[in-house]
């Protein structure tokens, strides 16, 4: 995460305060990286146009890794690809968040049993926050993952977590 | 590393040379069209040579169809090799398979055929040139068009349940019936879909800026491209008029009225980005015309009385192929006493054109070799397999 991120030990009025103010500019401008894999991409296409219109949300594409806040894997992740969605999110800045859209992305998809080279679950090379299942997912159920990931975000702190 | 022709001298006399240089394009590149890298070899800005790596998306369609346990199991995996225009893939597929099994199909089958993968051609020619505008930098044609795609998909929807992968044409027949509305909605939405095609055809494709983009880049040769075995839009925007749905027709497209359109070289030359694109926006107005008669003339039937319960063909192959919206896609099935294929090999007419990227790249800047992608109309699922 951030800079301030889980540096302090206890809350206190000022931290909430903060708190509420981060999470609620990260959570209102989430912007997506611009990054079709598969059949997926397709969905995620017809999410930002016209009639779903993800830009609402405050998603906006953009072509390059450094700008984005979150990271769309959308397809089948082949073995190939691994280690550039790798590199895509290492280059990404913090704080930086991923939904895997799809089953493919999810756990392998159709090409779980005999696709010898397809990646079985893209949280196997980078973090994932939000599954999305469906193949493919609507627009629609993409959207809700993002509402997922917005209300994840709101539920953050710059406390650090006690273990219990 | 190879020296160029020309030799600039600096004041003191010394001689500067330029070298080439390899620029990486992709596997994540947004006007690649997925995860296509193009190692591409640049004299300044010039393009000497464009080498495509493939591969990012490699799903072993082939092989998944060996290791199925039936034949119709293998339908979903078609759909998933050329994403966008799934049905024209399960329609290939179909025919191969009714050719391997002699199987004679209603006539109303034939007839919802040709209306969906007439349908689901409009809607991939809509992608084809939403996101080609975006990569000439325009984004209001990509917003018009999809607005309308989404239609298209309702009707699928409406018929089948799905959106994007259908899984509908099955061996012998179809999943479902034409739910009822069908077609008076299909007549809705073409009367609606002719304006939209009319304003964004005037909108895009006669714009200035577009014209100056696309006219006279990435020109195709009549030759080359018959040599490369191109299809489709693709080789229709050279000038050569071969369309499979008139010259091979599988089902029962000779009972329509439409024609052929091929590229003229009106804005340039004949074969040019111009060119192919225009072929793309003319086609979905024949294939408007297909879809009206097809629905004036539907005759009635029983879709699912030819389907196979249990396929165990008799040994031997067979090669089915349709006109898809990016060219000839068709299906080389090899049967052996199982009842799985022994061997299915796919033609992707995506992968065939995109061989032809670095010939008619050669010398042309690189912001135009974006265009010639866009107008290639590639999508990896089908080149990858």
């Amino acid at each position: 995460m951030g800079l301030l991120d889980q540096k302090f030990e206890s809350s206190n009025v000022v931290i909430t305060t903060m708190d509420d103010l981060l999470n609620w500019a990260r959570l209102s401008s989430l912007w997506q990286m611009q990054f079709g894999l598969a059949c997926c991409a397709i969905e995620m296409m017809a999410a930002s146009a016209s009639n779903f219109d993800m830009m609402r949300f405050g998603v906006i594409p953009r072509a390059t890794p450094r700008q984005c806040d979150v990271m769309i894997v959308s397809g089948t992740v082949t073995l190939k690809m691994a280690s550039r969605i790798k590199r895509l999110y290492d280059q990404m800045s913090e704080p930086r968040y991923v939904i895997s859209m799809g089953s493919c992305s999810n756990c392998g998809g159709p090409y779980w049993e005999h696709g010898y080279h397809v990646l079985k679950g893209v949280d196997r090379v980078i973090p994932v926050d939000v599954y999305v299942p469906g193949c493919p997912p609507r627009p629609e159920a993409l959207i809700e993952g993002l509402i997922k990931l917005q209300e994840k975000i709101r539920n953050e702190s710059l406390v650090q977590k006690k273990a219990v | 590393m190879t020296e160029t022709t020309e030799t600039i001298k600096t004041s003191t006399g010394r001689v500067l040379r330029t070298e080439e240089m390899v620029v990486n394009m992709g596997p994540q590149h947004p006007s690649t069209h997925g995860v296509l890298r193009l190692e591409v070899v640049l004299d300044g800005e010039i393009v000497v040579d464009v080498i495509p790596h493939m591969g990012y998306l490699h799903r072993c369609f082939e092989k998944h169809c060996e290791h199925m346990t039936s034949y119709q199991q293998v339908v979903p995996y078609v759909d998933r090799m050329d994403y966008v225009a799934s049905m024209t893939n399960e329609m290939a597929y179909a025919v191969a398979a009714e050719k391997l099994l002699k199987i004679e199909v209603p006539e109303r089958v034939h007839y919802i055929r040709i209306i969906m993968s007439e349908l689901q051609r409009i809607a991939s020619h809509l992608i084809a040139i939403g996101t080609f505008g975006i990569d000439m930098g325009a984004f209001t044609p990509f917003l018009y068009y999809f607005r309308d795609r989404e239609r298209i998909l309702e009707l699928f929807e409406m018929t089948c349940g799905a959106r994007l992968l259908y899984n509908y044409i099955w061996i012998g027949g179809l999943s479902h019936d034409l739910p009822p509305g069908f077609i008076e909605k299909t007549r809705e939405f073409i009367t609606d879909f002719k304006k939209t095609l009319k304003e964004v055809n005037d909108l895009l494709n006669y714009n200035e800026i577009f014209i100056k983009r696309t006219a006279n880049v990435g020109v195709l040769p009549k030759d080359l491209a018959i040599n490369y075995a191109c299809s489709g839009p693709m080789l229709r925007g050279s000038g050569v008029s071969w369309d499979l749905r008139r010259d091979d027709p599988y089902t029962l497209y000779d009972r329509f009225e439409w024609d052929v359109i091929v590229g003229k070289g009106e804005m340039g030359t004949v074969g040019d980005v111009w060119d192919r694109n225009m072929v793309r926006q003319r086609e979905m107005w024949e294939s408007l015309r297909i879809i009206e008669q097809a629905l004036a003339s539907l005759p009635e039937g029983d879709v699912q009385k030819a389907i196979p319960k249990r396929i165990r063909p008799v040994p031997g192959d067979a090669y089915g192929r349709v006109e898809g919206p990016r060219g000839e896609l068709g299906f080389y099935i090899v049967a052996e006493d199982s009842v799985t294929p022994y061997r299915i090999k796919a033609r992707a007419p995506a992968f065939v054109n995109l061989s032809v990227i670095n010939e008619i790249s050669k010398g042309a800047m690189l912001a135009d070799l974006v265009a010639i992608i866009g107008s290639i109309d590639i999508v990896l699922g089908e080149v990858d397999r």
